[in-house]
């Protein structure tokens, strides 16, 4: 009697609906086991408006712009089939194309990694507990509020080769340079300092497969205007840390720097991440910065400092190749995606959650 | 006793001079920070000779030329730019708070067969970036007769999936039980919805507004796609069109920017913990 009771199997709890077959599983997945009767009609009700702005502007924008990158048309005539042919065009038979993606390479390469050491630099000076930390704060994030265009606008002239004030730098440097007694002891100094002149910091190439000025110029505006966003994510992610972890790192003899190292740098590791993410998005779509800055017309490109973007826009309302412009699309959706998936998949090997 | 206070009295100035040598190293990037912003109200108030004589560069004019302000403002009608931006922006800022927090009430406490499905199309949508569909997404306001009107501004961006993931998850956040109540005392699904989850998201709304507005405000790529005449311009897109007609007169071109950037800071300088808050909420990173 005693021991039938025991060998009994357990009551089924709420928590475990029994889930028999494999239907009945992808069905509960699907969100179909906890549907309510009464709700049915409501949840699509709500949903509405934002569902048919999705279909309208995401969905089938999607559809379309697949089936147009088949396609030539310039808005003007009916379109016309060419199948791969845009594509083939953009990785045989164009050179500008090539350039577009090694700048966009160098932005990623460069901007990234400035603006995450720059902004974790800076979120942990500023969390030492200075008494002046909201006046820094305040300051370092101020250009991120600022618009795109109105600071590219600034920095355009900021490194405008004749009146520009960096260029104003250079001129100074020179002078001073001149006048050191050591450099006009010896003529070969003399020489190379006499040569010294601003490059032009907007629209000079890069050598080969090196990036020119144009793509550090921009660089250098781009982390200007976003290391501000860095930092105070960072900033978050340094509160959250708790204190006894670096107690117990002082206790056993850590170094300052080991602390940083052991402690901190793992702990705000799925910050890092995300940055990363939402960073090398932003690199791979950037437009207005290099856009307002370097570029003068609708209809030449700026092979130094032209982004996948830029390319994109001026394919479709420059030249009038709308197919050409969703192929550039679709290139730039699949490079997009492949990073995020190698990320994705990367991020176990040194992404530290934190586990309650 | 004795030997603490000694010990701490020779800790100390240990101590300030790494405080100093790190307000140095800040004070030095703050500078760099803010020099842009400063050289370009300098330059907004110099004369044209002032600015091409570069060298030495002078930080303060020689003579003042308040008159750039009004030959910036009276060559395009930056007046009109403002009130495009604003109500482009609030417009914005309105409807997509609306809808998503719709979508994101039914996402997150009405349920229907399909949520989840639907759910992950939805997230599908954000990993697209937007200027992959810039051209089918001008292709269909050109199509429904939007172009170069208030519509093409507002509506297509008024459909923030982020906004409705990000709004998903702090419904969820709060307790089923004010429903469940509301639902045995007789209150629809709408009810439910304005009068109790609405209120009680209000910091969450208040930081994706901040979010929403100054996204919009802005904005370059899509407003200088879907607008050719001038009096549809927002006040970026009005920027760079300025910049085209004034290449090199950098003094008016200053002035210009000056007139747009001016105002935002100083609504920042009163709100920045707001629009701190604001600008790191919306981008998903803190709750």
């Amino acid at each position: 009697m005693e021991k039938a009771a025991l060998s009994s199997p357990p009551p089924p709890t709420l928590m475990t609906p029994p889930l028999r077959s494999f239907r009945q599983k992808i069905a509960f997945r699907l969100g179909m086991g906890v549907w309510r009767a009464d709700q049915q009609f409501e949840g699509y009700l709500f949903l509405l408006p934002s569902l048919i702005g999705f279909l309208l502007f995401v969905l089938a924008p999607i559809l379309i712009s697949l089936a147009l990158s088949f396609h030539e048309w310039d808005l003007l005539t009916p379109p016309e089939y060419v199948g791969a042919a845009n594509y083939t065009e953009l990785f045989t038979n164009d050179p500008v194309f090539g350039a577009v993606l090694k700048n966009t390479f160098w932005y990623t390469l460069l901007i990234v990694p400035l603006q995450l050491v720059l902004g974790f630099v800076l979120a942990v000076a500023l969390n030492t507990g200075l008494r002046a930390l909201r006046w820094y704060r305040m300051l370092y994030f101020m250009p991120v509020i600022a618009s795109i265009v109105a600071a590219a606008m600034v920095f355009r002239f900021l490194f405008n080769q004749q009146s520009g004030i960096i260029a104003a730098g250079v001129w100074q440097t020179k002078e001073l340079l001149l006048g050191l007694p050591f450099v006009q002891a010896s003529p070969q100094l003399l020489d190379s300092v006499q040569g010294l002149a601003p490059p032009d910091f907007l629209n000079a190439p890069g050598q080969g497969f090196l990036p020119g000025w144009a793509i550090i110029s921009v660089t250098l505006f781009t982390v200007w205007k976003n290391v501000g966003f860095t930092m105070v994510v960072y900033m978050a992610a340094l509160q959250a840390v708790p204190d006894p972890l670096y107690d117990a790192a002082k206790v056993d003899g850590a170094s300052g720097w080991q602390r940083l190292r052991y402690v901190t740098i793992p702990l705000v590791s799925p910050t890092t991440f995300f940055l990363l993410v939402v960073q090398m998005l932003g690199a791979f779509q950037l437009f207005a910065e290099p856009f307002v800055m370097v570029a003068s017309s609708q209809n030449s490109v700026a092979l130094a400092s032209e982004s996948l973007v830029m390319y994109i826009y001026r394919n479709a309302f420059g030249f009038l190749r709308m197919g050409k412009a969703a192929a550039i699309s679709w290139i730039l959706f699949a490079i997009v995606f492949v990073v995020t998936i190698v990320q994705t998949l990367l991020q176990r090997r040194w992404v530290h959650y934190q586990v309650d | 006793m004795a030997t603490a206070a000694r010990s701490t009295f020779q800790a100390q100035p240990r101590i300030l001079w790494g405080r100093l040598t790190l307000h140095l190293v800040l004070i030095v990037g703050a500078f760099i920070m803010l020099l842009p912003f400063l050289w370009m109200v300098s330059t907004s108030l110099k004369t044209q000779t002032d600015v091409m004589r570069q060298y030495p560069p002078r930080l303060i004019p020689e003579t003042f030329m308040i008159s750039n302000f009004s030959t910036a403002l009276t060559s395009l009608p930056f007046d009109r730019f403002y009130l495009n931006s604003l109500i482009v922006a609030s417009s914005v800022t309105i409807l997509q708070l609306f809808v998503s927090s719709l979508a994101a009430f039914a996402f997150a406490r009405v349920r229907f067969k399909g949520r989840t499905l639907l759910f992950y199309l939805y997230l599908t949508g954000l990993m697209i970036p937007f200027p992959v569909l810039l051209v089918p997404n001008f292709i269909i306001v050109r199509q429904l007769g939007w172009f170069n009107t208030y519509w093409a501004l507002i509506v297509p961006t008024s459909f923030g999936v982020v906004s409705t993931f990000l709004l998903r998850q702090y419904y969820r956040g709060l307790p089923m039980d004010y429903d469940e109540a509301a639902r045995m005392d007789g209150a629809s699904s709408l009810r439910i919805w304005w009068n109790i989850i609405l209120p009680n998201s209000k910091p969450a709304l208040a930081a994706l507004a901040i979010f929403i507005f100054l996204g919009s405000w802005n904005d370059f790529l899509w407003p200088l796609v879907v607008t050719n005449s001038e009096a549809m311009r927002t006040l970026p897109v009005g920027l760079s069109t300025f910049q085209g007609q004034y290449l090199v007169r950098w003094e008016l071109l200053m002035a210009a920017t000056v007139v747009a950037l001016v105002p935002v800071l100083i609504i920042y300088f009163f709100a920045q913990n707001w629009i701190i808050r604001g600008l790191s909420v919306g981008s998903g990173l803190t709750g």
